[in-house]
């Protein structure tokens, strides 16, 4: 059994359902990215882990131990980052960290030490003074990301910890990350963001609720069934309509260029007619590897 | 000016589909005049009279009769054989007593003076000023029952004491009043939106994954408050008693001990109404809506309660503020002792111990 | 007068002594969809208000759907649709009501107004949660209804902030095409995001780094032309000073 053990999860909210029968095995000292757009249900999952709301079947494990029952006994074990900025802004960066060390029994050197190295990896020494509340986007995440390790926790769970964040400041969230992991921590983390799964050990995509797929970020895109390739030509709507024309061919825009997409059994030449119509030449066709988007999609259509 | 039309629009569909404001708007004012124009009696009525008959003839046994079949008095409970005035009023728990010395009959039937003593508690100012006005209509038309038309009334007159604020000042009746109910709106204000105010900023749903319980939450938030809320209610005090020269005759610090029961019990009000509610918005209505109007109308603050349908005689059993007001009233005006004070303050204690357990209870550690 | 949809010349903006946009010059043709992209402080929403017309450039000469960027701004808000990152119409609302109260702000007459509701209604699918409060749609459909309270004037530039975060990639895909519905009409289309594979899908992008604007082009060919493995370490590299770049895993 994993680190964490979720079993079976279901949660609905009157006739929306939230979470449906999800399972998940997360080991000690992984990385673990929970893939899904808005509604798929991550934060409802989180919460159910971390025991703020009731799941309405299934259980979940930490350590060996059900949440359900252990929670208080649990709680140290786990660190928490919320999907909203969840401290006090009219508090200063240091009284902050003071009051929730404080919660968790850390108090005088042995909590200044914890708060240099903590420092030290955030930067925010400078900003000690600050109000939390004036602190910017990046600086309050990690803010944030410091309170939740404050009691060095064995597992860090972050529910969209880099939503907003520009893709330098996530990249840096990301290393910070990795340190923690060196360190023997878990992590869990849920984003929107396709390309945060390329950053973790491992991924599950979750859509309505549902584990659509699990595997290491390699394994996830590489199940993608189908051949993609790379059109260097402005998607003109003509151009589109000659394209789409041919049978089991699909063209999608991406901005100034064109991708086309053909089953796994196709072949490119069955519609060179097509192709040639249009001035292209097949052979200039470049295959692109399918991205994770691209495999989500996929799952998402057969799902429905 | 289109413009106008349509903003003006779309704000009616944002008031009617607000559901909780509608409620506000509507059914709120039309309960609130409903009760406490039920409330607001100014007919002093049914004063507890103690008559003390030390005449015991057929005389005094009329007028007795006639004072407690007025619908302006009755009959206060028995009281024990004091001589005293004073302390028979506090024994029969009555507003007045009426002393009838022995000779009453005999000074009826010659038409001699004689004295009636009528001790008043002019800590209740409104009512004071009543009774002495009943009395001696009562008495007139009892002696005027007796003689004949057109003789003249024997000098029988009531000879008038007036207790605890013989000034009948309005000032002394109300300002303990004014401090009562301030102290409970401002603590039970203060404390309302604590926990709303973390629930609203998303703070809570961190706070809930660490190691704390709601007890230690609530008792937590409720001590600094409970600091404050003292010495607010000490510059109250002292303010009332400087700027309007209410009396001090009882025990500052029998005062100072209630004060802190009181205001930690209206902060335990605070504390209940916060559990409840999702915004710091609707926190504040609340408890504004719980402690202002109930504290102004139904604690005795100017309305005597006695007059009250009984229905509003017993939610005034739970305003904290009736209690409160109580032993203002008794320390500043009369020097009422630990013994007369008890049982408010205790029930105050016991008030506050019920609050905060109903919050602890309410407290969910879940967020939906 | 010109023929671009945007036109600027060294377009500056301070504030006090700090400049938040230092000599930006740029031309966006008509029908051009235009991703916008730079960490967060680095001037992107200083110009985009600047090209909205809600704030004064210090210096720096422009126009924007032909008109002058220092002089007739009020004009250019009336040309232009904005759709925020955040949900900002009335939850308490329906779509059409939504629809209804800001297409007379913008002075459409009753009749336009219904035509147009219809229209848009049609184009976005919309159908069946026109009527419904929009506080209760799905995340991707509010996406959409604010696109169409955006575009109700028919504006000839639109610019959207994150227009697709957070939403699933088939909606994505589906938002996109309807973007680029209306880039084919002649709309031009100016994108904010961090998202880079949003970015993938603007015909051009511009990167800005403290004020300035430090690279403009089309995705495929920034990442050609900077020899990255794919967008965001492009991205990466061009902001992050030399020699700190950390390999991703």
């Amino acid at each position: 059994m994993g680190y964490l053990s979720i079993s079976h999860i279901s949660r609905s909210y009157g006739p929306v359902v939230a979470v449906n029968d999800f399972s998940l095995e997360v080991n000690r000292g992984e990385s673990f990215a929970l893939v899904g757009p808005d509604g798929a249900g991550k934060t409802s999952l989180i919460r159910i882990i971390c025991h703020l709301i009731d799941a309405d079947k299934g259980t979940v494990s930490l350590d060996g131990r059900d949440t359900a029952d252990h929670f208080d006994q649990l709680k140290p074990l786990l660190g928490y980052m919320p999907q909203t900025f969840s401290l006090y802004p009219d508090l200063s960066v240091e009284e902050n960290l003071t009051f929730y060390a404080g919660i968790y029994g850390l108090t005088g050197a042995a909590f200044r030490r914890k708060r240099d190295d903590l420092y030290g990896f955030s930067n925010l020494a400078p900003f000690a003074k600050r109000r939390a509340g004036s602190l910017s986007g990046g600086m309050k995440q990690k803010l944030a990301l410091s309170c939740a390790l404050i009691h060095e926790p064995q597992i860090l769970i972050l529910d969209e910890p880099t939503t907003g964040v520009d893709p330098l400041s996530r990249r840096q969230f990301w290393e910070i990350l990795h340190d923690l992991k060196r360190q023997g921590v878990t992590i869990l983390v849920t984003t929107p963001y396709m390309d945060e799964v390329a950053r973790a050990d491992r991924a599950c995509f979750i859509f309505r609720g549902e584990k659509l797929s699990e595997g290491t970020p390699t394994e996830l895109a590489s199940q993608f069934a189908g051949q993609i390739y790379f059109l260097d030509r402005k998607p003109s709507p003509e151009l589109m309509r000659q394209l789409q024309g041919s049978e089991g061919l699909t063209a999608r825009a991406f901005g100034s260029a064109i991708h086309l997409y053909l089953s796994p059994a196709d072949r490119l030449d069955r519609h060179a007619p097509a192709l040639h119509g249009a001035g292209i030449d097949p052979n200039s066709l470049t295959r692109i590897p399918p991205k994770l988007e691209d495999r989500f999609i996929q799952l998402m259509e057969q799902g429905s | 000016m289109r413009q106008i039309r349509f903003i003006a629009q779309k704000e009616i569909y944002h008031i009617l589909r607000d559901v909780r404001s509608l409620v506000i708007i509507f059914v709120m004012p039309m309960l609130m005049t409903v009760l406490y124009g039920y409330a607001i009696n100014m007919d002093i009525e049914h004063v507890p009279l103690a008559i003390v008959d030390q005449d015991q003839t057929a005389e005094s046994r009329t007028l007795i009769e006639r004072f407690y079949r007025s619908r302006y008095f009755f009959r206060a409970k028995a009281a024990p054989e004091y001589n005293d005035p004073e302390q028979v009023m506090r024994a029969a728990g009555a507003a007045a007593v009426l002393f009838i010395r022995p000779g009453f009959e005999r000074a009826v039937q010659n038409k001699t003076d004689f004295e009636l003593g009528l001790t008043i508690d002019g800590s209740e100012t409104s009512q004071a000023a009543a009774v002495q006005g009943y009395a001696s209509a009562l008495l007139n038309e009892f002696l005027q029952d007796h003689l004949p038309p057109g003789t003249e009334v024997p000098g029988v007159r009531l000879s008038q004491q007036v207790l605890y604020n013989p000034d009948l000042q309005s000032s002394h009746f109300f300002v303990p009043g004014i401090v009562a109910i301030i102290l409970l709106m401002i603590s039970a204000l203060l404390t309302s939106i604590t926990i709303a105010r973390e629930k609203e900023t998303g703070t809570l749903e961190q706070l809930l994954t660490a190691p704390v319980t709601p007890i230690q939450l609530l008792i937590g938030k409720l001590l600094p408050y409970i600091g404050i809320a003292f010495i607010d209610g000490l510059l109250v005090i002292g303010f009332a008693k400087v700027l309007f020269a209410v009396p001090f005759v009882g025990s500052f610090w029998l005062l100072l001990v209630v004060e802190l029961i009181y205001v930690t019990t209206a902060l335990s009000i605070g504390i209940l109404v916060s559990t409840g509610v999702a915004t710091q918005q609707l926190a504040m209505q609340y408890a504004l809506l719980l402690t202002m109007l109930p504290s102004v109308m139904l604690s005795g603050f100017i309305f005597a309660i006695k007059n009250m349908p009984v229905v509003l005689q017993m939610v005034s059993r739970i305003v904290p503020a009736t209690y409160f007001l109580k032993v203002v009233r008794g320390i500043m005006l009369k020097g009422s002792g630990f013994e007369v004070l008890a049982a408010p303050a205790g029930f105050l204690l016991i008030l506050q111990v019920v609050l905060l357990t109903i919050a602890v209870r309410r407290f969910r550690t879940r967020i939906g | 007068m010109t023929d671009h949809a945007v036109d600027i010349t060294d377009l500056t903006r301070k504030f006090g002594t700090f400049t938040a946009v230092d000599r930006l010059s740029l031309t966006v043709e008509k029908g051009e969809i235009f991703g916008f992209l730079g960490a967060n402080g680095a001037g992107k929403t200083t110009v985009i208000r600047m090209l909205c017309g809600l704030l004064k450039p210090t210096s720096g000469t422009g126009h924007v759907a032909g008109f002058d960027v220092l002089r007739q701004y009020e004009q250019i808000k009336r040309t232009i649709g904005y759709m925020s990152q955040k949900f900002t119409l009335y939850r308490d609302l329906t779509g059409r009501e939504n629809l209804d109260f800001y297409g007379h702000l913008y002075n459409l007459g009753n009749h336009a107004l219904k035509d147009r509701i219809a229209e848009l209604t049609e184009r976005l699918s919309l159908g069946p949660f026109i009527d419904r409060l929009s506080g209760a749609l799905p995340m991707g459909w509010r996406q959409r209804l604010a696109l169409a309270t955006a575009i109700i004037h028919r504006p000839t530039i639109v610019f959207l902030d994150e227009p697709t975060a957070g939403v699933d990639p088939v909606f994505r895909r589906l938002f996109w095409e309807l973007l680029y519905e209306l880039a084919d009409e002649g709309t031009t289309i100016f994108v904010t995001t961090h998202y880079m594979d949003e970015a993938e899908y603007c015909e051009r992008i511009s990167i800005m780094h403290n004020g300035k604007l430090i690279e403009l082009g089309a995705p495929h060919e920034l990442v050609r032309k900077h020899q990255a493995s794919n967008l965001e370490d492009m991205f990466i590299d061009l902001i992050r000073p030399q020699g700190a770049a950390v390999a991703a895993n």
